[in-house]
């Protein structure tokens, strides 16, 4: 965890440095991407070649569904409450 | 079916995600309005991370009532990992039995994924806090590349913050209610 918060760092520094170099952005943003995709896909072959979440996907699969959806449904309900009274007058 | 090694190996993913990393604060440093909403809402970004416990224990304990073989003590312990599926399945499965803690992996391993494909789709509908808030601790890594491309540099910061605040809240909170209740 803390590579990866160094690693960050070190990257909101370089992007400071060359934030006067309109040719980074859309190259980077391109890099984000399919730096995405990657890893996405990665994250597939991580759960899909798993044995332990494979074999239990159907037996105690949808209650873990469950409980994701009650989890994620609420957060982003409140978070709207959150954003709509004290974030959203904030933006330009 | 035969996948090579290499990429099953996580360190490939590990390597990515750095990349990924760097290049997501590139995006951020070099965006001038990237602490914008920062300096304009300053301790309120407490309420980011608050509103995401609130709202997963209160969605967990509603739907635990559809929930089968899982108490709600266990459920909302369950929930509390926030997406941080690998340490929070390590405490479940200690205090509460193999079962739940195999629960909570597959629970916390699905909120990241709903998080990095559902994205655009809640930021449509419930605002630019949203994504951050599904993403929970994984915000701070994980779903960042995904959260900053769609919402923008200025709740990149966010993201970070409450996705850190959570991942430290997880231990505290999965093993306060296990042990408590």
């Amino acid at each position: 965890m803390l590579t990866v918060i160094i690693i960050m760092t070190s990257g909101i520094l370089a992007g400071y440095l060359f934030r006067n170099h309109q040719w980074i952005s859309k190259p980077v943003g391109i890099i984000i991407t399919w730096a995405i995709y990657l890893l996405l896909f990665l994250l597939g072959i991580t759960v899909g070649t798993n044995e332990i979440i494979i074999s239990n996907l159907d037996a105690i699969g949808f209650n873990a569904l469950l409980i994701t959806i009650g989890a994620v449904t609420g957060s982003v309900a409140v978070s709207w409450f959150t954003y709509t009274l004290f974030f959203r007058k904030n933006e330009k | 079916m035969f996948v090579p090694e290499y990429l099953k190996d996580s360190d490939l993913s590990s390597y990515v995600l750095y990349g990924l990393m760097f290049f997501v604060g590139v995006s951020i440093g070099s965006d001038k309005n990237s602490w914008s909403v920062i300096k304009k809402v300053k301790f309120k970004i407490l309420l980011v991370p608050l509103s995401v416990i609130i709202g997963t224990l209160a969605g967990v304990s509603i739907i635990s009532v559809f929930v089968r073989d899982i108490s709600l003590r266990d459920s909302l312990a369950i929930g509390s990992g926030f997406g941080y599926y690998s340490l929070s399945s390590i405490f479940i499965s200690k205090i509460a039995g193999s079962v739940q803690g195999v629960v909570a992996l597959l629970s916390n391993i699905m909120r990241e994924i709903v998080t990095l494909l559902m994205t655009p789709l809640f930021l449509k509908y419930f605002g630019k806090l949203a994504p951050i808030a599904a993403g929970g601790a994984t915000s701070m890594d994980t779903t960042l590349p995904v959260i900053t491309k769609f919402t923008g540099t200025e709740y990149a910061i966010i993201a970070v913050f409450s996705g850190t605040v959570l991942t430290i809240i997880v231990p505290f909170l999965v093993t306060f209610i296990l042990t408590v209740f």
